[in-house]
């Protein structure tokens, strides 16, 4: 085989049944067709997404992208993939760390690993070098994990790991990369749970070869002087100074911070748990995935991870704490115990919302530790409120917890949550980059119009950028025009920003095939009642009224119909063949 | 989408971008809908089958504009490379596209944000709004207007004009509508409430766009008060600024500044090292012209100027300062403010002009005006004496 520019050409398939390590070559047409990162490991999805969870044959997906291990800005993410145990659906996270670097690195584009260990397991990847060996580790809380194999394994390897949430059945439960960063939704910790695989390390000492070095510079340097531009990005309020949580201040100012389980949007003490405030008390520290210069992770002075802007959001407003120090501690507890910050903090609002009562510092750590130990609220919001004969209290999509942007402040938005393959997601079209930080322009917050095609048109631009990898946050500046370009020098692959558009099209809609294989249909593309029957709270020179349902409706069927799907969100053959997924 | 199509088409009007009637423009969101019928918009289609878009800006641009796009097409037969901020930042280039069929302007907008078609016009795209053509239209015909003065005047520096390029400037800059002179009165200081400040500086960003001192986007502008600086917001149309100002308190205890300007960190510092209370910054033509201009023609920074250019250069005693759009090791952030402090304005190379104003808006935009007006002057004496 020829040799590839940019991808190793080779994914490693590990049975865990068997202990079998096998190489496989996939065919370049496959790297066209999918480029990596999410696009490829739904690739391998496809064909088992129907099993069960719990299914050993059911694969968890670890793929790098193209532009991984190379000097194209914020290439240094990865896709962990499955079937989630939370939504039933397809479920991608891209995660940060130096996951996705060192896998390159090591020789490989993707992993598959399948099977179940008969004892708990690790395994350990070392260039060629493949070990699955037993663990002690099993029930131990991730900072344990790190604790003990990080100064044990080969400097600058990446190690991940699940917690005891994932162990006992927590739908909810994350899989935890170096330390501090998470594949935090859809639970697909449980799906490595599900093969006894407690913690994976990956360690690789080869280069990825690049095609035209000077076209990559010159691509590079084009990324970077847009970034430098971005107030979001690298501005004196933006994400490299003060983390995501400097979004809090704006989701404060327009009314859309979701209050007391999305009962209220404005959060009276907001001003006072702000980014700003954070930094004043923890005075925090810069940190970011391998290959970044934006670094919006931080990491407090006594050493302990900040919580992202989600996190923030959630475990004040939305449950009713205004003490920053316990948002801190629940942050710690959750990414201990691996646990999804967005879908605890959303299930804790429910709880507190069907039984009217407050949470203390206490209570509310309780509740943490209560949903890692896998009994009713450790299922998700759904289950509790339904098993609590109050399904109305779930601010869930597809069953998935929505995360800290009302949808009544930003229509794209809600539009986005309702129809994303993930479920209550916001990272699928991202709408609040230009509903709310105006780029690549603004666009009017409070209207469905032109939003359908938005929507379907960055649905397809992140998928591309989660299978290439880059990061998300990146495109608050840059777009697929400068990372064509990336592209185009790193593999030798002539792509212009449009062609790689048209992959992410492709990627998308092998999701929906997936998901409606699983039975989803339009009815699971909804928002749950209350953003149609409730406003929000208006004030400010902002009404923030309910979603009217005919205008939703109607942008949904706006939306099927510019993404080829059937009336009732179905794929349809004419489409599937076009896009070559047949 | 359709109201969208003809606000913006209505706008390429009113800044004289096109002549009225002339721009083409579609939103795609299930249906296609153009702000006027024309025979073209069948062929304009095409472009929204072939590219994953929803909007497509076509404009025949106004004179002397179409002029300068289409001598600019014949001598760069495939692609125009500006030197400009606007285009080293965001278009990277401009390609030519030869013939008018749906698919050729595809083919080059799969690759960048506008195209040339000589004789012809302009086309740009959006995947978000009709507003991203207007600005990428608008920029394209900003760049070039830059790119035809500034190559004008180099080659006169070296000797090299040719009888075309001659006759073709001459009929454009006798095309030029004459300078604005008289300054408008705006709301007189001190500024001292809120609202006094919101109001005169949405009163101030509409004079820089009726004088033409910045095609509405781009520009930036700000006010103090006591420890909070009101700025527009990025990408914000400085003719339209009601509602898109985002007050930033200066002592670091909000994080609102995050749909502030990209300039944020340079008005802020500005203050902080003088007295003033409002800045403009707009993009006058030819202040970006002269600030491109230099005659050592030997020097080893020779193309990288905007980032390391290390001379006390002025235009007219204005200092002239390198450095690029934002934050970053090169941003204007790190040179602008002490420049500014000292005199009170100064022109970043090859990006635009800042001014400032002690009480109100007044003192800063007769500045600008002025700054303006006498490189305008200076451009035309300058290649006088070298033709
Ligand atoms: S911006 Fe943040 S999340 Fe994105 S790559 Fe950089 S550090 Fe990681």
């Amino acid at each position: 085989m020829t040799k590839l520019f940019g991808w190793t050409g080779v994914v490693l398939h590990i049975d865990l049944t068997t202990g079998q390590a096998t190489r496989e070559h996939p065919d370049p047409s496959v790297y066209r067709a999918f480029l990596g990162g999410k696009g490829l490991a739904g690739h391998y999805l496809r064909p088992h997404a129907t099993r069960e969870t719990d299914d050993p044959a059911l694969p968890l997906l670890i793929f790098a992208g193209p532009l991984n291990a190379t000097i194209a800005p914020t290439s240094g993410r990865a896709t962990i993939m499955s079937r989630s145990p939370l939504t039933g659906g397809i479920c991608d996270d891209s995660v940060g760390g130096r996951l996705g670097t060192q896998l390159k690195r090591a020789g490989y584009d993707g992993l598959v690993i399948t099977g179940r260990s008969d004892v708990p397991c690790g395994i350990e990847i070392s260039d060629g070098d493949v070990r699955i060996s037993g663990t002690d580790l099993w029930g131990r809380t991730s900072d344990r994990v790190f604790d003990r194999l990080e100064s044990a394994i080969p400097k600058g390897a990446s190690l991940a790991c699940i917690g005891p949430a994932s162990e006992n059945g927590s739908p909810l439960g994350s899989i935890l990369v170096d330390r501090r960063h998470a594949a935090g939704r859809g639970g697909l910790g449980m799906v490595m749970a599900a093969k006894n695989l407690k913690h994976f390390t990956i360690k690789g000492t080869g280069k990825v070869r690049v095609h035209d070095k000077n076209g990559l510079k010159e691509a590079r340097e084009e990324i970077l002087r847009l970034t430098a531009a971005s107030p979001v990005l690298l501005g004196r309020h933006g994400f490299s100074c003060w983390g995501t949580g400097s979004i809090f201040d704006l989701m404060d100012s327009r009314r859309m911070m979701p209050t007391d389980n999305f009962r209220r949007t404005r959060f009276e003490n907001a001003a006072s748990l702000n980014a700003a405030a954070y930094k004043k008390r923890f005075s925090p520290r810069r940190h970011g995935c391998t290959g970044c210069h934006i670094m919006c992770k931080k990491i407090a002075d006594d050493g302990r991870t900040m919580p992202e802007f989600e996190t923030m959001s959630h475990f004040t407003a939305l449950v009713g704490n205004t003490d920053m120090e316990l948002v801190m501690e629940a942050n710690e507890l959750c990414n201990g115990l691996g646990l999804d910050t967005i879908s605890a903090g959303s299930t804790l609002a429910c709880l507190r919302e069907i039984t009217g009562r407050d949470f203390t510092p206490e209570t509310l750590l309780d509740g943490i530790r209560e949903m890692a130990r896998g009994g009713d609220l450790g299922q998700g919001a759904l289950h509790l409120a339904e098993t609590m004969g109050r399904p109305d209290a779930a601010m869930t999509v597809k069953g998935m917890e929505l995360p800290a942007y009302d949808p009544r402040g930003a229509y794209g938005m809600s539009l986005a949550y309702a129809v994303s393959t993930r479920g209550g997601c916001h990272l699928r079209a991202y709408p609040i980059s230009h509903e709310i930080l105006r780029k690549p322009v603004a666009t009017d917050r409070f209207s469905f119009s032109g939003k359908a095609r938005i929507i379907k048109i960055s649905e397809d631009m992140n998928a591309a950028v989660d299978s290439l990898t880059a990061c998300k946050f990146t495109f608050f500046a840059a777009s697929l025009e400068e990372y064509a370009k990336a592209f185009t020098a790193v593999t030798g692959v002539d792509m212009t920003g449009f062609e790689l558009l048209e992959i992410g099209e492709r990627i998308y809609y092998n999701e929906r095939i997936m998901n409606a294989a699983n039975g989803f249909d339009a009815a699971d593309d909804d928002l749950p009642q209350r953003f149609f029957t409730e406003p929000g709270t208006s004030g400010g020179g902002v009404d923030i009224r309910p979603l009217d349902r005919e205008t939703f409706l109607e942008a949904r069927r706006s939306y099927y119909f510019i993404r080829g799907l059937d009336e009732d969100g179905l794929p349809t053959e004419a489409k599937t063949r076009e896009l070559e997924l047949d | 989408m359709k109201s969208l199509c003809e606000k913006y088409a209505a706008k390429l009007a009113a800044q004289r971008l096109a002549d009225p009637g002339e721009p083409l423009i579609g939103g795609l969101d299930a249906e296609l809908a153009w702000n006027r019928e024309d025979p073209r918009t069948a062929e304009l289609a095409k472009v929204f089958d072939l590219l994953s878009i929803n909007s497509l800006v076509f404009s025949r641009p106004a004179e002397p504009y179409a002029a300068i796009i289409d001598f600019l097409a014949s001598r760069h037969p495939e692609t125009i490379r500006p030197q400009d901020t606007e285009t080293r930042t965001f278009l990277h280039d401009i390609p030519v596209c030869r013939e008018f069929t749906g698919e050729a302007v595809a083919a080059h907008l799969k690759k960048r944000k506008s195209v040339i078609i000589p004789g012809q016009g302009i086309a740009s795209f959006g995947t978000v709004t009709p507003e991203q053509g207007f600005v990428f239209y608008s920029s394209t015909i900003f760049s070039c207007f830059v790119l035809f003065f500034s190559e004008y005047l180099a080659r006169a520096r070296a000797g090299t004009l040719d009888d075309e390029y001659r006759e073709v400037f001459a009929s454009v800059s006798a095309g030029l509508s004459d300078p604005c002179t008289e300054p408008p009165a705006l709301a007189a200081g001190p500024l001292e409430t809120e609202d006094q400040a919101l109001a005169a500086m949405a009163e101030a960003g509409r004079a820089v766009v009726g004088y033409g001192l910045v095609d509405s986007f781009f520009g930036n502008i700000s006010c103090r008060l006591n420890d909070v600086v009101h700025i527009s917001q990025t990408g914000s149309s400085l003719d339209e600024l009601e509602g898109c100002i985002d007050p930033c308190p200066m002592d670091g205890s909000a994080t609102t500044g995050l749909t502030a300007s990209s300039e944020l960190s340079a008005h802020e510092d500005v203050y902080r090292r003088s007295d003033y209370r409002c800045i403009l910054h707009g993009h006058p033509k030819f202040s970006v012209i002269m600030s491109m201009d230099c005659a050592r023609i030997d020097c080893p920074n020779r193309g990288q100027c905007h980032i390391k250019c290390t001379e006390c250069r002025t235009m007219d005693g204005v200092p002239i300062v390198p450095g690029e759009v934002g934050t970053g090791p090169t941003g204007l952030c790190n040179t602008l403010p002490p420049a500014m402090a000292r005199t009170g304005a100064a022109l970043v190379h090859g990006h635009g002009v800042f001014t400032a104003g002690a009480t109100d808006f007044n003192e800063a935009f007769i500045r600008l005006l002025d700054i303006e007006n006498r490189s305008r002057q200076r451009y035309f004496e300058t290649v006088k004496a070298h033709e």
